[in-house]
């Protein structure tokens, strides 16, 4: 069963002066035809501009495409009867984690969303508490979230939604403004909840030693899908991720220069480990 | 022509029986013209350190010395001080406020005094040094891509002629172009101007790529201070501190292991690159 599917989707801006007058007209997504099946753990990189943010917003359809179609989980994204279903569905992460929390207290805010659902109260503490253990906060749960680092305000974010039992987790670039360590505990936190809840995370980053564990991974350039493929089919493409501007691990770039000098290593190695292994059986 | 920390000591809640050290006797000095690293995990004290070497902040004990006068001597001007120490905060582009481009950046030497006209003509040189392009000068600052907001809020910075340019974490937040287009625009502004820069950084390998000296801090002590080879060499102690060195010099330390005759301080690809060739060849 895909999660998400999406046929022929377009979506344009409308570009204004200062006086309202159309200025242009912006194609920030062109033509997508995507499917990520259920369970997937999916990357999305791509630089700046490139329209990976406007089509994580047609996800849970906080953007309605131009033209073409977008399901979650068999749903239409225009169906206005649908949206609450299609919201809880597919939940989303943005990157700065203070505009993201709103409760005085942790366990507080991670209980919103059900809440806000209807979620008998009961049944809202059962799934606080479980959402918090998901993510490790569980001994934060009665603090306040402006005490906590970015790393953990983040992982408070990510509960939020989890106790909103989503099928599929779309993350905007949520560790762009952490550092390493706060980087490494919500990359951890995202693959237990794939592994062990089987929740679809869709995640949109800069970082490649982020994308190096997913199951595939989507590039965008220009509103369209470049590539697509594994994270190893992806890597092996130097030269082609170098022109898009996008980084490589150090690892990876060291390989493709030695090979390209004629040492005989293969393409897309994505790991220290790997190219350890590699070279010592040359 | 120097900056010259000596034992200083910054604590939150003194005398309140929960004293925390937010810096313990750091000393360092830093000569005219250097490229440094600041490196650390949040809370390790990098951003109070920079705060305080622009007078931000005081430090509860020891002293600094601006060029050879104590900055905490009561006949010391702070402005002085402050024109000659420039710091860009983190997400300096949310300072950005005026109606475009030109004004933000003549705001900063205006404020120091300069005439309208001088103003202009720093800010000319400004946005020139950082690579804006000249068409974009009398836009507003909020139509902008991230990486150009965030240039054109250092040069409203460097308007003001530091002669020491301070950046908390000048890449956040930015994707790899943006980010390479501000580090090499800093590389290239140390390299024409000889201005001193202090980089804060989470980044080892930007780091390690750009600057000519590291200073690591911990817990607020300064834990390494050296160039970036010798302070990469103590990769496992960075690594228990919540840092990492570059990849590139794991990668050399396991071959190492594994009995090839490879150096251990290896901090970028074009170099692990050579050395690998030596040794396979």
């Amino acid at each position: 069963m895909d999660i998400v599917k999406t046929k022929e989707l377009s979506f344009d801006y409308i570009r204004r002066d200062e006086e309202g007058n159309v200025d242009g007209i912006v194609n920030a997504v062109k033509n997508i035809n995507l499917s990520i099946k259920q369970g997937d753990f999916v990357a999305i990189l791509g630089h700046n501009g490139s329209g990976k943010s406007t089509f994580a917003k047609h996800l849970n359809s906080l953007l309605i495409p131009t033209e073409g179609t977008v399901w979650v989980d068999g749903m239409d994204t225009t169906d206005e009867d649908k949206l609450w279903d299609i919201r809880q569905t597919a939940g989303m992460v943005f990157q700065n984690p203070d505009n993201q929390i709103i409760g005085t207290v942790v366990e507080e805010d991670v209980g919103f969303g059900p809440e806000n659902m209807g979620v008998p109260t009961e049944e809202i503490w059962v799934r606080v508490d479980k959402a918090l253990k998901a993510v490790g906060m569980y001994e934060f749960r009665d603090a306040s979230p402006n005490r906590l680092s970015g790393g953990q305000k983040q992982r408070v974010a990510i509960a939020g939604i989890v106790a909103m039992k989503p099928k599929c987790i779309v993350l905007d670039e949520p560790t762009a403004m952490l550092d390493p360590n706060g980087r490494k505990e919500v990359i951890r936190t995202l693959h237990e909840l794939n592994e062990k809840e089987n929740v679809t995370v869709i995640l949109i980053t800069h970082y490649m030693d982020e994308v190096v564990d997913a199951n595939r991974v989507i590039v965008m350039d220009e509103g369209s899908v470049v590539m697509d493929g594994t994270p190893r089919e992806i890597f092996s493409r130097v030269e082609k991720l170098k022109e898009l501007r996008l980084d490589v691990p150090q690892v990876t770039q060291l390989a493709h220069e030695l090979k390209k000098k004629g040492v005989p290593l293969s393409e897309g190695i994505l790991t220290i480990e790997e190219l350890v292994d590699a070279i010592c059986q040359l | 022509m120097s900056i010259i920390a000596d034992k200083i000591n910054y604590t939150y809640d003194k005398g309140s029986g929960q004293e925390t050290y937010a810096l313990k006797n750091v000393s360092f000095a830093i000569e005219d013209g250097e490229f440094i690293g600041l490196i650390g995990h949040t809370g390790s004290g990098k951003s109070t350190l920079i705060q305080h070497l622009n007078g931000l902040v005081k430090a509860t004990t020891g002293t600094i010395y601006y060029n050879g006068q104590d900055i905490y001597d009561p006949e010391y001007d702070m402005r002085t001080l402050r024109n000659h120490v420039g710091l860009v905060f983190q997400y300096p582009e949310h300072q950005l406020f005026e109606t475009d481009i030109f004004k933000d950046v003549c705001f900063g030497p205006l404020n120091q005094g300069l005439s309208k006209k001088d103003a202009e003509f720093r800010a000319f040189e400004a946005l020139r040094q950082v690579g804006l392009e000249e068409n974009l000068y009398y836009q507003s600052p909020f139509e902008l891509s991230g990486g150009q907001k965030r240039r054109v809020a250092i040069a409203g910075v460097l308007a003001m002629k530091p002669d020491v340019l301070i950046l908390d974490e000048p890449t956040a937040g930015l994707d790899p172009r943006g980010r390479d287009e501000i580090l090499d625009y800093l590389a290239k502004l140390h390299a024409d101007t000889g201005i001193t820069v202090i980089l804060v950084s989470h980044s080892m390998e930007d780091v390690a790529k750009y600057v000519g000296r590291i200073m690591v801090m911990n817990h607020g002590e300064l834990l390494y201070d050296d160039e970036p080879k010798k302070v990469f060499t103590h990769y496992k102690e960075l690594e228990a501190v919540g840092l990492a060195a570059p990849q590139v010099t794991y990668l050399m330390a396991e071959l190492r292991k594994r009995g090839m005759n490879v150096p251990l301080d290896v901090t970028t690809v074009e170099e692990a690159r050579e050395e690998l060739l030596k040794v396979i060849r």
